[in-house]
């Protein structure tokens, strides 16, 4: 099991410590992982609306660097996931364009991209082709009495027909892995909603709304922690969880785990090694024993 | 294939009696390909006849019947019972982001309301024209999908921006005013474009892909919404966090391959904007204290001049 890693920006900036955590579950489970150094932003939708061809051109620089190491791509986040999963449906669906966006890719980069590789997200490869069995195998400390509330993030569930969910407007996926870890997974108002990130610069007050009602959400639910396979939920609902709290005028205090860092712990990696006192909100409470 | 036992899983809410809505079960056999409102009519006729709801004509053209099931907004005309039942179940209650006026029935009027912001007519150029307004093929097109909405207030009800916030004008009417904004008779793009940049417009929408995937038709807000936004930048409306948001992207993606956070906080802001400036304060000390803030020399990918090249055509591919 082999993949070109994929880092994004966040895992490069404010959530290193998701790239830390990332390296360590592959390392463990024998996913072997060559990492895209001179891969570029996938534009997180934005780029698209500010000009789409160009963010349809560095998608597909990205996607030809990964068919020149002849492995497909592991994505660590969900948004480069999404976007990466909507540009390639959308140069798929047209030969014409996707013939216009390699003219300017070749011109520029000399590169092409010919629509062989494919795009994971590290759960899919963690659920696909590892296989819950096995990581229950790999299991040393089985995160027992651990009451934990997934937040999918929307560009893991849609649109619905860019990933492999069973069925996106329910999915059990990651309450399977979170069993899988010892976990219990907590079922909660908010699981499938929006964090918020995406406007925070453009309307903060709703914003800081709905990252507030998840984690309160996940909190009234019985959740000792919420995990995402997303880090810019993760920047959301951690690195602001002291404004919203204040704001809605109650102590909230939820510790926020990336995906891997949650199974890097059942997998016996310490709270150091994950580094996951860099977050915001501290491990307090049945975290904080682990 | 024979009828198959169902349990329907309705919210009742008679505002005469009760305080808050409740749950009532009833228990019905379902012919394969029986639809939602087929089966909510025969509930009616056959165990209890004072279940409201709104439905009008049966076949995903009037949009009268949109509630939601098992959590999610749908038209119950198209939507078949055997798509739905989960455990024996099928969970239905009203539309959301809705006052419920009786058990399925909302109150549609700031729905209403909110199209009602987006001027949603045609402003023509000059007076009546002798004939019809002549459109080509293409111009059509263009418009084709936001015509297709039928205001069944599905992506409404699922809206994650709405949810926190009434004000916010909600994808139907920023499909709504995609269909004049893009319409090749319409003389007030600029107009339209210039208000719908503005607060609790097109840049408040979170991209959650609710609207889109609620949609019954080929409407598709969020993709709508896309195309308004990339409009609105290239006609220079850019005045706003959203556009600065953008100008952020592209120039730090633009010249490290990778984004630049900090200088993406502060160029959303605005650096003359001292007050929002003072604002990211509070979340930029609390990362600086945990280590977390991003690097502030930003780095670079390797072969980053490959990335340059792409967004130094930047104009040259808008045109």
């Amino acid at each position: 099991m082999k993949y070109a890693l994929y880092t994004g920006c966040v895992a490069k900036g404010a959530a290193r410590e998701l790239l830390v955590a990332a390296k360590l579950v592959c390392g463990k489970l024998g996913i072997e992982l060559v990492e895209m150094t001179d891969a570029a932003c996938c534009g997180a939708g934005v780029i698209g609306e500010d000009n789409p061809m160009v963010a349809d051109i560095l998608n597909a620089r990205t996607f030809a660097l990964a068919e020149g190491l002849g492995l497909d791509i592991m994505n660590i986040c969900t948004t480069c996931q999404g976007v990466h999963r909507k540009a390639q449906r959308k140069l798929a669906k047209s030969p014409a364009y996707k013939d216009r966006v390699n003219a300017e890719l070749r011109r520029d980069t000399g590169r092409e991209y010919k629509g062989t590789v494919k795009v994971k997200h590290l759960y899919e490869v963690l659920l696909q082709q590892v296989g819950l069995e096995k990581i229950r195998e790999k299991v040393v400390r089985p995160l027992r009495g651990l009451k934990v509330a997934p937040f999918y993030g929307c560009y893991a569930l849609r649109p619905p027909d860019v990933n492999d969910l069973r069925d996106p407007d329910d999915p059990d996926e990651l309450e399977g892995l979170i069993a899988a870890l010892g976990a219990t997974p907590v079922d909660y108002p908010q699981r499938l909603k929006c964090c918020g990130f995406p406007i925070m610069m453009m309307n903060r007050e709703n914003s800081l709304k709905l990252a507030g009602n998840a984690v309160a959400g996940a909190k009234d639910a019985g959740a000792d922690v919420i995990v995402t396979p997303c880090p810019l939920c993760h920047l959301n609902l951690d690195s602001y969880q002291p404004q919203f709290a204040s704001k809605m005028g109650r102590k909230l205090g939820v510790p926020i785990l990336h995906l891997p860092q949650l199974v890097a712990l059942a997998l016996g990696f310490s709270q150091a090694e994950l580094r996951i006192k860099t977050h915001v909100v501290r491990p307090t409470g049945a975290l904080a024993t682990i | 294939m024979a009828n198959n036992k169902v349990l329907f899983r309705i919210q009742r809410f008679d505002p005469e009696k009760d305080e808050k809505p409740h749950q009532q079960d009833f228990e019905i056999e379902v012919a394969p390909g029986a639809t939602i409102l087929k089966t909510l009519h025969r509930i009616r006729a056959e165990q209890d006849p004072t279940l409201a709801l709104r439905y009008s004509c049966g076949s995903a053209i009037c949009g009268s019947c949109a509630m939601k099931v098992n959590g999610h907004a749908i038209l119950a005309c198209k939507t078949q019972v055997s798509d739905c039942v989960r455990d024996g179940v099928v969970r239905v209650a009203p539309l959301g982001n809705l006052k419920v006026l009786r058990d399925l029935v909302v109150d549609i009027e700031p729905f209403w309301e909110s199209l009602g912001k987006v001027t949603p007519y045609l402003i023509p150029e000059g007076g009546a024209p002798e004939g019809e307004r002549a459109q080509s093929p293409e111009q059509f097109l263009r418009i084709d999908p936001s015509t297709t909405c039928i205001l069944c207030a599905a992506c409404f009800s699922d809206c994650n921006a709405l949810e926190v916030d009434p004000s916010f004008v909600g994808p139907a009417s920023l499909a709504k005013a995609h269909r004049f904004i893009f319409d090749s008779r319409d003389a007030a793009t600029q107009q339209r474009l210039r208000e719908i940049s503005e607060r609790t417009g097109v840049w408040d929408c979170t991209h959650c892909g609710e609207c889109s995937t609620r949609c019954p038709t080929e409407t598709k807000p969020l993709e709508r919404i896309e195309e308004i936004r990339v409009q609105a930048m290239a006609d220079g409306h850019h005045g706003n966090a959203g556009a600065r948001h953008a100008f952020g992207f592209r120039e730090s993606v633009g010249k490290h391959g990778l984004l630049d956070e900090n200088w993406l906080a502060l160029r959303s802001v605005g650096f003359f904007n001292v007050p929002g400036l003072l604002s990211l304060m509070p979340v930029g000390l609390r990362m600086m204290m945990r280590g977390k803030m991003p690097p502030l020399i930003p780095h670079s990918i390797e072969k980053v001049d490959e990335v340059k090249k792409i967004f130094a055509r930047f104009e040259e591919l808008r045109k």
